[in-house]
């Protein structure tokens, strides 16, 4: 097992790669009274093709999601969620477009909390019945997500930026393709995806990480099975598939969602700098310390609520703008313009400065969150990254790296715009 | 444990503080307790919007992004909450601990003053705000209480209220109503700031590494100017403890493909003491308040007959929601199942398992109340709303004795006033 010191952020890490492929990590947090754990495999709404045996296998959209929900079924014929919930705990489950997590969150029974997790996690168990009945609970969770506004422009933001990456999958499917879902694909898929080798287990808490580790080579398959690889679509033009997209929907005022997409930096360390490059760009751009920021707030163009941030998945990397405006086209010209303005004339050193020192601020303070430690960490581990390197990346990058970045990604060929407008302005 | 001090730092301003390594940032809030009243709300909710937008001696929102900036990510943001009928108005500040700022340079009276700055010395000439100012948070106000009908389940659960509770302060939104806010003058906004510095009760907080004294002397010297006045006492909360009459129904028609459907019960009382909200919290959480609860395990779970029941309880209002999103056809079958359970919990049929999974649960969620830094503060804050001072763990060890026959009364004492069912178009 290794120890890893970050003094700067105040974090102690045990890392332990087990036989079987699993990686273990460890944050002990001896002031707390809360114990958190998160176990996750690297499969999320993009896998829907993959190779078991050298056969290309298609399955639905929304499979990862729907796997995620009937692996809370017990062969007891019990429900992991009422067991974890009734010592106390908080358990829960996402399927993001690259990975699902299972997680929980308690104060007492962490060994036994724990123990439940990577059972329910590791043993599959699907009859015909419970996968028709499922169909209707996650056809009412799409049909929720689908009357979100937000939710809609996010997903025509996807289908506009990109060809063909996967990305584009609703992570949920469609009551369409859920229909298509069988127990039989459901165990296909779990067989693929949820080895010990391409999954991680996380915790934080006041524990012993060697027990932890004894617990998950206790209750994990011992063989490692061979990697699973990733089919990330045919390769992606440089350009967006669709420069406007608008939609009428139940909202008070005009809705903008912008995508600039960019090259995906490839997995490792070189990923990881991007990452933090193009928050900042971001910040530099129009952030809330920014001058068009202000500009734009000051015309009314947009509220307190927009946001513009840096978005990665395997295999694509893109800045997401969003809020509401009265002229979405008008806050993407600017922000174009603004990019442009920025590659030309440089980035202000004193601006640049501060948002280094807010940036990194602002990620050791989302390190409060135990969550946010552990869902950090099985990202970075699938990734091939060590996150927690993060005040030496900050340390190194310099203005002109933001200038460049914007030059190559800021351009209209390359964005998006999404605009779901108000049902009066149907006429 | 976190021990908390507080001091009074002037007759109806108190400073509570704990004081704890644990977390990565510190955390300072002010509140000013208004009663909540249609002729105020929207005034009172949009004075920290204009107070955000600049200080003398940082006039706009780029001068104070870049101080905030130089906090490390520091964050400053109105907060507007509703406990009960009183409506707290304030800010919200956060900025990197003084234990992770890279130099050691501390930062936590640089905050302090920052925070005093924003709620004392708003920019412009002496004895008004920046029409400017006022004129785009009003227009961001009226846009965000039209935007309110975006989330309809937030929406259906203020409409419920408003109808329910039509003559009580309760049925008030604290953002106030569009035809009070568009109607805001400059004027009387200075006014109504005024009056909110020189007669409110005022709390003060802040978590984080330093020791109390140097956290009272840097509000103390940041709050310098506070008029020292004779304030009011803590508004109180009306409660209604039974239903006027029959079970009122009350709906609205929209374009949406899930219905939503909301019940509203008195609870026979408020909630004060530690006791009465130890029986609270655990009816409410055998009831519908967790996933182990009977609504999410009979009328979700075993019925599918909603994506999501859940029940949430007003504490000092003495009023229950439940809420849940059906299939409009399922509305009439949900309702009455939804009410089955309470009869259930009326008749005591609540096994042992389910009381102490519910018991687990309450409990845990107060321990790791500890455990986050907003969490705390919101704690803390409940308690000067109700005039009270007991930790999160006596709370706990209260709910340990709760009896069955407790919870039993509790439920006994619940009756359904109104029923609010949001529907589609058609149909």
């Amino acid at each position: 097992m290794v120890k890893h010191t970050y003094e700067q952020i105040g974090e102690t890490l045990y890392e332990e790669r087990l036989e079987n492929g699993l990686g273990v990590f460890v944050f002990p947090k001896p002031d707390f009274g809360k114990y958190y754990a998160f176990f996750a495999t690297r499969y999320g709404g993009m896998d829907t093709r993959f190779q078991v045996d050298g056969q290309w296998l298609d399955t639905p959209m929304g499979i990862a999601h729907y796997l995620e929900h009937k692996m809370f079924d017990t062969p007891d014929g019990g429900n992991a969620l009422q067991t974890l919930s009734a010592t106390g705990a908080s358990p829960n489950a996402f399927t993001s477009t690259a990975l699902t997590g299972y997680h929980f969150e308690c104060t007492d029974g962490f060994w036994d909390n724990l123990r439940t997790l990577l059972e329910f996690v590791s043993v599959p168990y699907f009859t015909k019945e419970s996968v028709e009945k499922e169909q209707g609970i996650i056809g009412q969770e799409i049909r929720m997500i689908e009357d979100q506004p937000g939710w809609q422009a996010y997903h025509l933001l996807l289908e506009a930026l990109y060809h063909h990456h996967p990305v584009r999958n609703s992570v949920a499917g469609s009551v369409e393709s859920i229909a298509q879902i069988t127990a039989e694909t459901l165990y296909q898929c779990h067989g693929a995806f949820y080895t010990p080798s391409n999954m991680v287990l996380c915790v934080a808490g006041n524990v012993d990480p060697a027990q932890v580790c004894a617990l998950a080579r206790e209750i994990l398959p011992q063989q490692a099975a061979p990697a699973i690889g990733r089919d990330c679509g045919a390769e992606e033009p440089h350009t967006v598939l669709r420069r406007e997209t608008s939609k009428t929907m139940a909202v008070s005022a005009p809705l903008l969602q912008l995508g600039i997409k960019g090259t995906a930096a490839p997995d490792g360390p070189a990923q990881l700098r991007q990452r933090f490059l193009g928050e900042l760009a971001c910040e530099a751009l129009a952030g809330s310390s920014s001058p068009l920021y202000r500009r734009l707030y000051d015309e009314g163009l947009i509220n307190s609520g927009f946001y513009l941030g840096y978005l990665d998945y395997p295999g694509c990397a893109f800045l997401m703008a969003g809020g509401e405006s009265r002229n979405p086209a008008a806050v993407r010209d600017a922000i174009l313009a603004e990019g442009e303005r920025i590659a030309r004339e440089g980035l202000d050193e004193g601006l640049f400065q501060r948002l280094k020192k807010a940036l990194y601020g602002a990620y050791v303070q989302s390190l409060n969150s135990f969550a946010n430690l552990c869902v950090e960490q099985a990202k970075g581990y699938f990734a091939g990254q060590d996150p927690w390197t993060f005040p030496a990346v900050y340390e190194a990058m310099e203005k002109k790296d933001v200038e460049e970045f914007l030059a190559q990604w800021v351009r209209p060929e390359q964005t998006a715009l999404v605009v779901i407008r108000p049902e009066e302005e149907k006429a | 444990m976190l021990p908390m001090k507080e001091a009074v730092l002037a007759p109806g301003v108190l400073l509570r503080a704990v004081q704890t390594k644990k977390f990565k940032n510190s955390l300072l809030s002010v509140s000013f307790l208004e009663p909540l009243t249609q002729e105020h709300g929207a005034l009172n909710a949009l004075l920290p919007k204009v107070l955000r937008r600049g200080t003398r001696r940082c006039p706009d929102l780029t001068a104070l992004s870049a101080a905030l900036d130089d906090l490390y990510g520091g964050g400053m943001e109105p907060v507007l909450r509703k406990k009960g009928e009183v409506q707290c108005v304030g800010f919200w500040a956060t900025a990197l601990d003084d234990a992770f700022v890279p130099g050691g340079t501390p930062i936590l009276e640089e905050a302090a003053a920052l925070l005093g700055q924003l709620v004392l010395e708003p920019a412009g000439e002496a004895g008004a705000f920046l029409p400017a100012y006022v004129d785009s948070e009003r227009e961001n106000l009226i846009r965000k209480i039209r935007s309110q009908v975006n989330d309809k389940l937030q929406y259906s659960l203020s409409r419920l209220r408003t109808e329910m509770c039509r003559g009580e302060a309760y049925g008030l939104d604290k953002l106030g109503r569009e035809e009070e806010a568009a109607a805001i003058t400059g004027e009387a906004l200075y006014a109504r700031y005024q009056a909110l510095l020189e007669t409110d009760p005022v709390c003060f907080y802040y978590c984080g590494s330093a020791d109390f004294d140097r956290v009272e002397a840097a509000f103390r010297k940041a709050f310098a100017s506070l008029p020292q006045k004779a304030r009011r006492p803590i508004p109180q909360t009306q409660v209604v403890e039974e239903p006027a009459g029959p079970v009122r129904r009350f709906q609205d028609a929209m374009d949406v493909t899930q219905g939503k459907l909301i019940l509203g019960f008195r609870t026979g009382g408020g909630f004060r003491s530690k006791e009465e909200i130890a029986r609270g919290l655990l009816f409410n959480a055998v009831y519908g308040g967790t996933t182990n609860s009977k609504l999410f395990l009979h009328v979700r779970e075993k019925l599918s007959l909603c994506y999501f029941a859940s029940s949430s309880l007003a504490q000092n209002k003495g009023l229950l929601q439940v809420y849940s999103g059906v299939e409009f056809a399922n509305f009439h079958r949900a309702e009455e199942e939804i009410l089955a359970q309470l009869t259930a919990c009326q008749q005591g049929q609540i096994t042992a398992d389910e009381l102490e999974s519910a018991r687990r649960s309450v409990i845990s969620s107060l321990r790791t109340t500890l455990d986050a830094q907003g969490r705390l503060e919101e704690y803390w804050l409940n308690r000067f709303v109700s005039g009270t001072r007991f930790q999160p763990e006596e709370l706990a060890q209260t709910v340990e004795k709760v009896t069955l026959d407790q919870v039993v009364q509790t439920a006994c004492r619940v009756r359904l006033d109104s029923v609010y069912t949001l529907r589609g178009k058609e149909g």
